[in-house]
């Protein structure tokens, strides 16, 4: 076990292991969201839940915070580790003849997305805890969907939501797919294992940009 | 046919390469890659000139000595093909073609094209290899029976000649693909489950050692191999020193 923390293997598998959760992570996110397009009451009671929750907040919003960092923490160091292993650069290289764009570009893909959660964590994670432990509101289970809907009333949050999405739909199409290989698993069952995590690449980033766009669409009038 | 050549010299392991051009006339389409950079060298030392440096040995594509990137592609553009069996017939007249060495911090230049590429030989070292009891009464290891499927995968992965292509193809200096087949051929036999635990561990460490970059899944060297290692081998590798790093 000595070695393992150190080993580039090892490191994949954190890479993997981290990704497949947050993977899972979107796949509950998406539930929950789609909810405030369907049937708005739900969202409150689900939001509601999700906020107050003891075992969601104190339990599960940490772990989920750790996967972020360590994915990320991990995926510069391998980036800058990876950089320094070729030394001299290529005159020519033809990375595009074997390789596709999106399976070398997750650094930038990933870049994009990490931006992304550093807005979207202002917009909702922030604005959550100071009405918890700032001004230390009420709770209010109903609040919940007009502030989400509210929040993408401003044309350019609305783009960038969308823009972020379809970059994570792109890291989203090798890094799926990609975690199993890091794992060891690459027997009969991956050419239909990589067509579900594509279909979840495009779906679920999709889904997303949809409920922002429908909610930037279909503002709350009083 | 008329080429434009572009091709990295430098002098010694120590010395400042750079590119350096040389316009070459009258390659004939059925020449192989190699015999045109023999004609580039016979008019080089003929006026004098210090000859490009390049590795090759069997000029029959299984030795794997030949290293050659050649238009931002390892072995140039054929696919299952090492630069020894690329032909010009691959090239038009009028091309320009750039032509360098592997690009590896664990490969270093020797001279001009030619690599140091020891790190593969000291990753075999590591536990490339089964142990077998030659005196006494040796088992024939035809004598043992093996499935089809898993005779085939191991000599699928026995057939790499370790040239570096898929080092030279990543974009991440990966040796990944190399040290898994080379895990793989005796993985996949009962003759290589004696020494699996510490084989793949110690293939892994040396690797690691050596300075090669981490696999990101690309497929860039599956692609770029001449023999067509597959990827499989990878997953196998991971698998491998997963089990072998839980049992300690």
């Amino acid at each position: 076990m000595s070695g393992l923390i150190s080993s580039s293997l090892a490191r994949k598998v954190v890479m993997a292991l981290s990704g497949l959760f947050l993977v899972f992570f979107l796949a509950q996110h998406f539930t929950i969201n789609i909810t405030s397009v369907i049937d708005p009451e739900t969202f409150n009671v689900w939001s509601h839940f999700m906020g107050y929750n003891p075992i969601v907040q104190f339990a599960l919003q940490p772990v989920l915070i750790a996967g972020v960092v360590i994915h990320f923490v991990m995926g510069f160091a391998l980036e800058l580790q990876n950089r320094k292993a070729r030394g001299i650069n290529y005159a020519k290289y033809n990375g595009g003849a074997n390789a596709p764009w999106v399976s070398r570009n997750m650094i930038w893909s990933g870049l994009v997305v990490l931006a992304f959660l550093g807005l979207h964590f202002y917009d909702f994670w922030v604005h959550e805890m100071s009405y918890k432990y700032v001004d230390i509101l009420p709770e209010d289970p109903t609040r919940y969907h007009a502030e989400t809907v509210a929040k993408f009333a401003p044309f350019w949050r609305t783009v960038l939501y969308v823009i972020s999405f379809v970059l994570l739909s792109l890291h989203l199409w090798h890094g799926f797919a990609s975690s199993l290989q890091s794992m060891g698993v690459n027997n009969k069952y991956t050419p239909a294992i990589k067509k579900f995590a594509k279909i979840f690449a495009v779906v679920i980033p999709l889904g997303f940009a949809f409920i922002a766009l429908y909610h930037h669409l279909n503002p709350i009038t009083y | 046919m008329k080429l434009y050549l572009k091709i990295w010299r430098q002098k010694n392991a120590e010395s400042k390469g750079s590119m350096v051009e040389y316009t070459l006339d009258g390659i004939e389409n059925d020449m192989s890659f190699l015999e045109m950079l023999d004609v580039l060298n016979e008019g080089l030392i003929n006026k004098g000139e210090e000859p490009v440096e390049f590795d090759h040995d069997c000029r029959e594509g299984i030795c794997g000595t030949c290293s050659l990137m050649i238009n931002g592609r390892p072995h140039g553009p054929d696919s299952r093909v090492s630069a020894c069996q690329l032909h010009m017939r691959s090239f038009k007249d009028g091309d320009s073609i750039v032509i360098e060495p592997w690009r590896a911090k664990a490969f270093p230049i020797v001279k001009d094209l030619i690599v140091d590429r020891s790190a593969f030989d000291r990753i075999q070292q590591a536990g490339g290899y089964i142990s077998v009891n030659t005196s006494g009464r040796p088992v024939d290891a035809n004598a043992i029976p093996i499935e089809k499927e898993l005779a085939d995968a191991s000599f699928a992965a026995a057939t790499c000649i370790g040239c570096g292509a898929c080092v030279a193809a990543c974009k991440n200096a990966s040796a990944m693909l190399f040290t898994s087949a080379k895990v793989s051929q005796f993985a996949l036999l009962p003759q290589g489950q004696v020494e699996a635990s510490e084989r793949v561990l110690n293939m892994v460490r040396q690797m690691d050692l050596e300075g090669f970059g981490n696999c990101t899944n690309t497929g860039a060297c599956e692609v770029e191999c001449p023999k067509g290692i597959s990827l499989e081998n990878i997953a196998r590798m991971n698998r491998e020193y997963l089990s072998a790093s839980v049992k300690g």
